[in-house]
């Protein structure tokens, strides 16, 4: 974080993850039409929450939690496992998820 | 050859001679127990996703359930938990605000942001035993089936009804409840009154039911005002025990962040971190107030907006 002088970099992620929550609290309000279409088993809206969602944690967990400036080595041991761990969760109750319904 | 010791810097890597990681214990700690942490909080939300896409069609939709604004009447849908949300990231700005003033030394910048920081996250804590508070004291109230489905009154025009507005009409009725509890038999006598009252199932596709099929299903049945981890107004059992257990977990965190923090600002009033010559304390402190509102990210996304 060294890198850094004043705090300028601190407010631009806070303006930036306020905003992304101001467009999902309005897009989670007005729910329009077009963004509902059906796409892989749910609608568009919910996947563009998911990815800015997805966003959000990014800023926070590289710039508040400043993993960025962190060794690589040390952002591996947090990233693989998260990132191997969590989407073959998300995977095994989709797909064995189905069985609920037979 | 078992005794020659030696003692250059770079054969030490298991006395910790080099840093792989580059980074201090306490800081590792801390991040293996975040990571076990998002692990565990993947499983609540995965398992919550799996409930909810199991009772697809009749799972109670977020802004149909937490529809009150402190101070305002009617359907506020998604505003208390947006402005929920804006404190939290705004007590993780305050954080990284004190880390960064802890990195200059500076100590009456850190006491500031670190108190800034105590008493967001006490606001937060508040505003979800606000939440908490109009969760289990319900809202409409609804009828519990002898299968245990839950259904809510509609009108004519496909407006939800409240048992207030059921009983009392539509004129002298509130559209919530407001802690009025009602007997059984005077909302089956309502109902067999009025013959444009029907019940329907909560969600996207919920079952609806005709009058004569709705006046049998409360016969049979019962009415249920508000909620607990048996039965709940809202709609499937796991909706409110997946709310109380979920958020209940996060607003735990919430609360032993906000004891951690306070335990931090004391010692920063006392000078400890001053004589120390660090306030690495801070940051790592820091690091789990900011995986709070991670997961709060998460929850708010899942939970609310989904």
């Amino acid at each position: 974080m060294s890198e850094h002088q004043g705090t300028w970099w601190i407010w631009k992620v806070f303006w930036i993850l306020l905003i992304i929550t101001g467009v999902e609290v309005v897009l989670g309000i007005i729910k329009p039409e077009i963004l509902l279409v059906q796409f892989l088993g749910t609608s568009i809206l919910n996947f563009i929450f998911i990815v800015l969602t997805l966003v959000k944690a990014a800023y926070i967990v590289q710039i508040f939690m400043h993993v960025k400036y962190e060794k690589k080595a040390l952002r591996y041991a947090l990233y693989l496992p998260t990132l191997i761990l969590i989407p073959y969760l998300l995977f095994i109750l989709l797909s064995e998820g189905s069985y609920l319904f037979s | 050859m078992a005794s020659t010791a030696d003692t250059s810097k770079e054969e030490h890597h298991w006395g910790g001679g080099s840093r792989p990681l580059g980074a201090r214990y306490g800081k590792l700690m801390m991040w293996f127990f975040l990571l076990s942490d998002a692990l565990t909080f993947s499983g609540f939300l995965t398992a919550y996703g799996l409930m909810r896409f199991k009772y697809e069609n009749t799972w109670p939709i977020a802004e149909n359930v937490f529809t009150h604004f402190p101070g305002l009447e009617g359907d506020q849908p998604l505003l208390y938990v947006a402005l929920m949300t804006f404190i939290l990231i705004m007590s993780s700005v305050t954080m990284v605000l004190a880390v960064n003033a802890g990195e200059k030394m500076n100590r009456k910048a850190v006491t500031n942001w670190m108190l800034l920081t105590i008493i967001g996250g006490f606001i937060f804590v508040g505003s979800q035993a606000w939440e908490w508070y109009h969760f289990i004291s319900g809202d409409t109230g609804a009828v519990e089936s002898n299968r245990q489905e839950i259904v809510h009154v509609y009108n004519e025009d496909g407006e939800r009804l409240s048992f207030s507005q059921v009983i009392h009409g539509m004129e002298e009725g509130h559209a919530s409840n407001h802690g009025e509890s009602f007997a059984k038999e005077d909302v089956l006598f309502a109902l067999k009154q009025n013959n444009a009252l029907y019940l329907q199932e909560p969600g996207k596709a919920g079952k609806m039911y005709s009058h004569e099929e709705s006046v049998a299903l409360l016969d049979k049945g019962d009415v249920v005002q508000g909620a607990n981890m048996i039965r709940n107004e809202y709609g499937r059992k796991q909706f409110a025990n997946f709310f109380f257990f979920i958020t209940g977990f996060h607003g735990f965190h919430v609360f032993s962040g906000v004891m951690i923090n306070f335990v931090i600002f004391y010692n920063i009033l006392l000078g400890t971190y001053e004589k120390r010559g660090h306030y690495r304390m801070i940051e790592k402190v820091g690091l789990y107030w900011h995986f709070v509102d991670l997961v709060w990210v998460f929850v708010f996304t899942f939970f609310y907006l989904v």
